[in-house]
């Protein structure tokens, strides 16, 4: 059995962004850049999966700028076999219909049994890749899940729904995205990471794959959201409740 | 500009979300329609048809629909969907589930977690956890959105009366099969429309602890919520998760015992009207989004709180 994991290169989720002066994007200038959490956690699944003899190779794909390199060999160093790189200039901004393409035509070329991804990247909180690839390659889809059990025909997934969970079976191949709580990743032993730097990345380009990749959506502007006025410290339960009731009056 | 709004039911009553829904797609439309599509649904058709707005109700009733899965519902709205300028969903799982995969099915970028509609076309919505807002324009000729239930007023249920179209059709992918749903019973009101939330971070120390402000949610008749590091060291299941990855949530009142605030945490119930943070470190970062703060040892206040409150 073959999967196929679509990894996203972020903002570090440390980071605090800010609008860029012109108010025209985020700032992403000299700030630290991470594999997506959810991504993370997607390629360990896939890793714990090889490790129990279900997967036999596991392929890490991301669609980005060249520096995306990063991200897949530290997929690799988790364990992930080889990756392809969807090169796109370092000033497009990608939008999840279009990465929905691009992983389209490498799922075609590579038919994989199972395709992991994160239910959404930190950056944009689309979660929409997922969902946007299932459809279009006419694929069962387990969003959002936090456990998996795969047999030889069927992915048998738990969600994380409002109100708790839902339970699906899926026939194969079938597209998974990771919560949180599905896993949580291993750090690459320093031995890995070496090994990842021998592993085999390919690139290719939309254009070579044939995807449309401009973008639907523009932005207008970013800004920081309205602030709070600056609250008061209370001294006690009494001033709290005295407050809340007559100054605040929502008891 | 004719707008759809795809409804989530327990086959009879319209969930309270799907209310909000229809506020933000009264806002961009002359004329909107609801879908209810379900299995034995014909009551919650009745319902939807009543509400507020609405212009008419189309009913999906099929075997299919039964449990709301994407791969059945999106080729239904695909069908629908050039007949209107916008469709739009609740920022639910289900909603968060199905539109992307409707969306891409008509080839259009749908937009996520409409917080304001600026225009028939341009939106905000926030990025970065919250850290900054987007306002976006959208260039499809059909709109997908979610909209955040929170960022707009509910619809009410009124005494007239819509018309209602079936659909017949019906659409059955039977790679995906339902299994069973695993819901949390409560008594308490949902998260994400009670009107008031207590919160409990690590400072509650452990699962018996954090009992204790279900008592105190009970006397506000409100809802109990949990950081993600409650949740994650098992102090609480993982519905009660208020922030970006959780619910998100903006009650009149919530109050946050033992949270330090992380951005996290912040990005969900950062539109609360008003916030009251009990910490007894005063460095706390969720003291800087509070109205009122109290330093003090949460094992005191707690007592205190549920002795002198008298609502």
């Amino acid at each position: 059995m073959k999967a196929l994991v679509s990894v996203k290169r972020v903002v570090d989720y440390n980071v605090k962004v800010s609008p860029k002066d012109d108010n025209s994007g985020v700032n992403l200038n000299n700030l630290k850049m991470s594999l997506n959490p959810f991504c993370e956690i997607a390629v360990e699944e896939a890793v714990r999966l090889k490790e129990k003899g279900v997967i036999e190779e596991i392929l890490v794909v991301s669609i980005g700028p060249q520096e995306a390199q990063e991200q897949i060999r530290a997929a690799l160093a988790i364990g992930a076999d080889r990756g392809i790189l969807v090169k796109v200039e370092s000033d497009i901004e990608l939008q999840p219909l279009a990465v929905a393409k691009c992983l389209k035509k490498v799922f075609d070329r590579e038919q994989p049994d199972l395709i992991l991804m994160g239910k959404q990247s930190i950056d944009g909180d689309n979660n929409q890749t997922g969902q946007m690839f299932a459809a279009l390659a006419n694929l069962p889809q387990g969003t959002f899940a936090s456990e998996l059990a795969v047999n030889s025909n069927h992915v048998t997934v738990t969600r994380e729904v409002d109100g708790g969970f839902q339970t699906l079976r899926l026939t194969l191949p079938a597209v998974i995205t990771s919560d949180l709580r599905l896993n949580e990743p291993r750090y690459a032993s320093l031995p890995s990471i070496m090994q990842a730097k021998k592993k085999q990345i390919h690139e290719t380009t939309p254009e070579e794959l044939d995807v449309d990749i401009a973008p639907r959506v523009s932005v207008v502007s970013v800004d920081f959201p309205p602030e709070r006025p600056e609250g008061v410290k209370v001294s006690s339960v009494d001033e709290l409740l005295e407050k809340l009731k007559n100054e605040a009056k929502v008891i | 500009m004719n707008v759809l709004v795809i409804s989530e039911h327990n086959n009879n009553e319209i969930k309270d979300s799907t209310m909000h829904a229809i506020a933000a797609a009264c806002e961009l439309g002359d004329s909107v329609d609801l879908l209810v599509a379900g299995f034995n649904c014909s009551v919650a058709a009745t319902n939807g048809a009543k509400i507020e707005g609405i212009a008419k109700v189309l009913l999906a009733d099929s075997e299919p629909y039964e449990n709301q899965l994407a791969e059945n519902i999106a080729p239904l709205i695909q069908q629908i969907a050039t007949k209107y300028s916008h469709i739009l969903m609740a920022a639910t799982t289900t909603g968060k589930n199905i539109i992307p995969r409707a969306a891409a099915l008509a080839d259009a970028q749908p937009i996520s977690d409409v917080i304001s509609i600026v225009n028939k076309d341009t939106f905000k919505r926030p990025i970065y956890a919250g850290n900054v807002i987007a306002t976006i324009q959208s260039h499809d000729k059909i709109k997908f959105m979610t909209v955040r239930a929170t960022a707009f007023e509910s619809v009410l249920q009124e005494s007239s009366s819509a018309a209602i179209e079936v659909i017949e059709e019906s659409f059955d992918s039977v790679k995906s099969e339902f299994i069973k749903n695993d819901m949390a019973p409560s008594e308490r009101p949902e998260l994400t429309s009670a009107r008031v939330i207590i919160s409990g971070g690590r400072g509650m120390l452990n699962e018996q602890n954090f009992k204790l402000l279900e008592n105190l949610a009970d006397k506000f008749g409100g809802a109990v919520g949990a950081s993600r590091a409650a949740v994650d060291s098992g102090f609480a299941p993982n519905d009660m998760q208020v922030g970006q990855t959780g619910k998100i949530v903006a009650p009149d009142l919530y109050i946050a015992i033992g949270i330090s605030g992380a951005i996290q945490h912040l990005a969900g119930m950062k539109e609360s009207k008003i916030i009251v943070a009990i910490n007894k470190d005063p460095e706390a970062p969720i003291f800087k989004a509070a109205d009122y703060g109290l330093v003090a040892d949460l094992f005191d206040v707690i007592p205190e709180l549920d002795e002198k409150l008298i609502v």
